[in-house]
């Protein structure tokens, strides 16, 4: 028993960061049919921001804003100005291979121009181990899973109690529609991105102390963040957390208790299972379609 | 709109037709196909630097029999399909000796065309099967695991005295070889592998694996991993309190993992073939010489490459001239000791499959170094 | 086709034939990987720009061609048999793959055939029984057919040249037939295509069915080429990768994969000149040319060529059916 809630737990943790990485995800996916196939490398990158401005010599909490801010400028604004907008108006097609190279090319970038070698991150708290209803739990995986939990919390009300959000929702709904009624769409859609970009520094934040910060840690993420979108559902918020946790819980229940050579095959099977069966994902609303 | 297929035809003839034979008169061709991106880079890039280090002693001091070495560097990617169009591509400029993969997919798949080719072909390869296809011009800068699980077995049948293990291992060719062989050699001593447990090249979580291990209570765990998950296993490992021994190879006590692992690294034990924490002077030498050029801490693969051209070098002194076939068959059988040549390090010999025999390691992890308790004798392969 | 566009086939179909006589075994090599890999992209312009479904699963239809040519030849299987049945346990895979699949919309499907892909990695490398699982399954040999051995590299070339114009030939028949005339109604506004009465799944299926067995052709091919499979070779990659040829040729223009696929299997070789930053080169190349050519290189003169041609002379008002493109 206590087995089981180890792995329930570790998960909880894992799941906790591929829902922040869904969430980005989504948002992107939502407002400008952009499906960003670089989401894994942009969690990756921000870690090496904060890397180099410690070389640098800027203390932890500097070069962590300092990379927030980077991510924001880099990932978000031109990210968006120089791929997403020029590729869009050709079709999804284009931009799909833009995003899958860009991935390709941020990681090339941290490998060559950084190092190939995994980095020691620098931990936001001691290593502190707590023990949990008789599992063992970093106190980096508690954070790691308080700061998800409040940054989502926070996204979901800035998206349903704040006008501003209301009106990104309204861009995400139906672009056209809310255009008429006066909203900035280009400004709806900039800001996702700019989330987007904030939420992915600070996925890079937490989980470079305990995956060590290396060029190639955005393969898995990239694809856990897609997998938890869809599972959850690609048009809530809500989903996206839902389907984070699934994921993370059970890739651990799978690789421990039916196999660990599969242990990749399972959310995959889900994954289609529910394309197949509910495309809106669990939690999502299924969307018309107009002929 | 046919004229653009056309024309890239036309380049394309171009591009193949331009390249010309490398031999020239005042230098040897010797390329080096290396992992320099994909999984395998940091193995990759260590053996490439340990090379260049070696090249640029040796053509300072005016290279091998007169000729200074060429020595161009092609990424394989890591994958076995790249690797063999690349070695295609060396083997059309006639080189004299080729140098790698690291990676023993991509060994296994390039030593049919140095094969054919008749072109020495220095590995930095571990897995068994390398040496066990009977082809007379492939040769190891490491032990086979077929030479280092059986050490490894004999410590932990001898040294921990355990009757049960289980095995963690990375599901790659290098990780399945070592468990494969390993395996074996525990079949053959009568120790019972209670938990067999593969995981992902580049794995992150290991909270799964290190329940099962739990749950197996076995009297020692032998880890086979590469070095990041290495660490991030034991981080884990002490994260979630395994009491067991961890005993590992190279890959599980190096510096490196050390560093990466912190404080959960301290108590592990292992074989080490090639370190760089070995207390012979010669190799701290090294260590401290390639520190300094290139600013990091090498891995074994340093040492290899580094062994790797000065093994060249004096088999093609002994031999007297750059003739691929004789250096074949001399380097078979052929002993190298530090007094013949102090840069070969340690005293290393090739026998007639291409394996290689050094003394190694014994080595525990205290107080976040690596110390080495005890040094194995060579096998005394022919 | 003007007689432009014929005299640059013909001297291309020279070209074809003639270059690798003066070529290395490397370069012989590379126009081997193209004929090889344009099959494979032939499949998938079929799926995607033909019958306008997006499948990231071809690399791993490859995967399965390629196993199973090379596992039945070394069961004793002589390569014809093994030649036949690759391409068609790819195109019953496929068409058992697409039954479900294909009511999805597109994106989802990408990420079905995506989730297919991986999967099909992980049982190649995880059954070690049937598919020497890690090890892979190296000393494939290269048919003998009909007395003439292919051993030698520009036996090989010649020999996939020719199997590549054969199964471009066969496509080339069935889009003018009135089934391939059906695929393109398919593409070009399905729901209009249905209310005129055809089974926009039927076809669908068809062409995914068809385009995956067309991938395994490619696997029977590459098996024999490279020598050695693994299953890492089939993985995500190569599916991107064969994408990436269709998209940068030209979807849906029946030379577009040719011409992709040339270009992705040269340009590593373009490349090489920057060496240690030989990927990062790559990454930006891809995105430079996304940029300007989204349509292709194909869809790109055919752009061209319509502005000069409406330059030049008014548009005259006809009743027959243009070609376009959306």
């Amino acid at each position: 028993m206590a087995s089981f809630i180890q792995l329930l737990v570790s998960g909880l943790a894992t799941g906790a960061i591929y829902a922040l990485i869904a969430v980005g995800f989504t948002l992107l996916w939502q407002t400008s049919q952009t499906i960003n196939f670089a989401q894994g490398e942009f969690v990756m990158l921000p870690a090496f921001f904060v890397l180099a401005a410690m070389n640098f010599g800027a203390p932890f909490w500097l070069a962590a804003l300092i990379a927030i801010a980077l991510s924001i400028a880099i990932l978000g604004v031109v990210f968006k100005l120089i791929i997403v907008d020029p590729m869009l108006k050709h079709g999804v097609l284009p931009l799909v291979i833009s995003t899958i190279a860009l991935s390709l090319f941020l990681k090339e970038g941290a490998k060559d121009f950084y190092s190939s070698q995994a980095q020691p991150f620098p931990a936001l708290v001691p290593a502190i181990d707590l023990h949990v209803f008789g599992a063992v739990v970093s106190m980096q995986s508690l954070v790691v899973l308080a700061v998800a939990i409040i940054t989502v919390v926070g996204l979901h009300l800035l998206l349903n109690q704040t006008r501003l959000g209301r009106m990104m929702q309204a861009t995400a709904q139906n672009a056209t529609l809310a255009r008429i009624l006066g909203i900035p769409v280009r400004r709806m859609v900039l800001y996702t991105f700019l989330i987007n970009g904030v939420l992915v520094a600070i996925a890079s934040i937490l989980i470079s102390p305990i995956y060590l910060a290396k060029f190639t840690n955005g393969e898995t993420l990239g694809i856990a963040a897609f997998l938890a979108a869809i599972i959850g559902g690609f048009n809530q918020v809500r989903g996206a957390i839902l389907g984070g946790i699934i994921l993370g819980v059970l890739d651990n229940l799978s690789a421990a208790y039916v196999s660990s050579q599969y242990r990749a095959a399972f959310p995959l099977i889900i994954l289609i299972v529910v394309i197949l069966w509910r495309p809106q994902g669990l939690l999502g609303r299924v969307e018309e379609r107009t002929v | 709109m046919l004229r653009l297929g056309f024309c890239t035809l036309a380049v394309a003839a171009a591009v193949g037709l331009s390249s010309a034979s490398y031999a020239q008169d005042k230098t040897v061709y010797m390329p080096a196909l290396m992992e320099l991106s994909g999984a395998g880079a940091v193995s990759g890039t260590n053996f490439r630097d340990g090379m260049l280090m070696a090249i640029e002693e040796i053509n300072a001091k005016g290279g091998i029999l007169g000729r200074k070495i060429n020595t161009p560097v092609i990424d394989t990617q890591s994958d076995a399909g790249v690797s063999r169009a690349q070695m295609q591509k060396v083997l059309d400029n006639n080189p004299y000796v080729v140098f790698g993969p690291v990676f023993s997919g991509s060994v296994l798949v390039d030593m049919m065309l140095t094969q054919q080719a008749e072109i020495p072909e220095i590995v930095g390869g571990e897995a068994a099967a390398i040496t066990q296809k009977g082809d007379p011009y492939v040769f190891r800068t490491s032990f086979g695991q077929q030479f280092s699980m059986p050490k490894i077995a004999n410590y932990i049948r001898d040294g921990v005295k355990a009757k049960t293990v289980a095995v963690l291992w990375v599901n790659n060719d290098f990780g399945k070889g070592g468990r494969d062989t390993f395996i074996k050699e525990m079949k053959s001593r009568n120790i019972k592998v209670v938990a067999d447990i593969s995981s992902e090249s580049g794995q992150t979580d290991f909270s799964a694996d290190v329940v099962k291990i739990k749950d197996a209570n076995a009297n020692a765990i032998f880890v086979y991993l590469n070095e990041e998950e290495s660490a991030r296993f034991l981080k884990e490992a002490k994260k979630q309190g395994i009491k067991a021994p961890l005993i590992g190879e190279t890959t599980l006590l190096g510096q490196k993992v050390i560093d990466l692992a912190g404080g959960a690294a301290e108590g592990v034990k292992g074989h080490v073939g090639l370190t760089v924490d070995a207390p012979i002077p010669a190799v701290q030498e090294f260590a401290a010489k390639f520190k300094k050029r290139f600013n990091y801490v090498c891995d074994h693969n340093g040492i290899k490459g580094y062994t790797a051209v000065y093994f060249v070098k004096y088999v093609t002194e002994k031999v007297g001239k750059f003739d691929s076939k004789a250096f074949a068959k001399t380097a078979h059988g052929l002993t190298i000791t530090p007094k013949d040549e102090p840069n070969i390090l340690m005293e290393a010999t090739w026998d007639k499959n291409g394996d290689i025999d050094r003394e190694s390691f014994l080595g525990q992890v205290v107080n976040g170094k690596q110390k080495i308790v005890a040094t194995l004798p060579k096998l005394g392969i022919k | 086709m003007n007689r432009l566009g014929a005299i640059a086939f013909a001297c291309t179909i020279v070209l074809a034939l003639v270059l690798p006589q003066f070529l290395k075994g490397y370069g012989i090599f590379l126009l081997s990987m193209w004929a090889v890999l344009s099959v494979a992209a032939l499949g998938l312009n079929l799926t995607l720009g033909y019958a306008g479904q997006v499948s990231l699963a071809q690399g791993a239809f490859v995967g399965i061609g390629a196993y199973t040519a090379a596992l039945l030849m070394q069961a004793g299987w002589p390569y014809p048999a093994a030649f036949v049945c690759s391409a068609l346990l790819c195109f019953g895979v496929g068409w058992i793959l697409g039954y479900p699949a294909l009511r999805v919309q597109h994106h989802y499907l990408a990420f079905v055939t995506l989730a297919f892909n991986t999967l099909v990695f992980l049982v190649l490398r995880n059954e070690e029984w049937l598919t020497h699982g890690t090890y892979g399954i190296s000393g494939v040999m290269r048919p003998v057919l009909l007395g003439w051995s292919t051993g030698k590299p520009l036996a090989y070339y010649y020999f996939s040249l020719g199997m590549m114009a054969l199964v471009a030939a066969a496509l080339w028949w069935m889009l003018r037939s009135p089934w391939g005339r059906a695929f393109v109604a398919l593409r070009e506004n399905p729901i209009r295509a249905l209310s005129l009465g055809l089974d926009t799944r039927r076809y669908t299926l068809m062409a995914f069915a068809i385009g995956s067995s067309l991938g395994g052709i490619s696997g029977a091919l590459y098996a024999p080429l490279v020598q050695f499979i693994e299953p890492n070779s089939f993985a995500l990659a190569l599916s991107f990768n064969l994408l990436l040829m269709v998209i940068v040729g030209g979807s849906g223009y029946f030379f577009g994969p040719f011409l992709g696929a040339l270009i992705a299997v040269l340009l590593p070789e373009w490349l090489r000149v920057t060496e240690g930053y030989y990927l990062l080169a790559y990454a930006a190349a891809v995105m430079l040319m996304m940029a300007f050519f989204p349509y292709g290189l194909f869809g790109m003169v055919e752009r061209a060529l319509r502005a000069m041609r409406l330059k030049r002379v008014p548009p005259a008002p006809t009743l027959k059916a243009e070609r376009t493109r959306p």
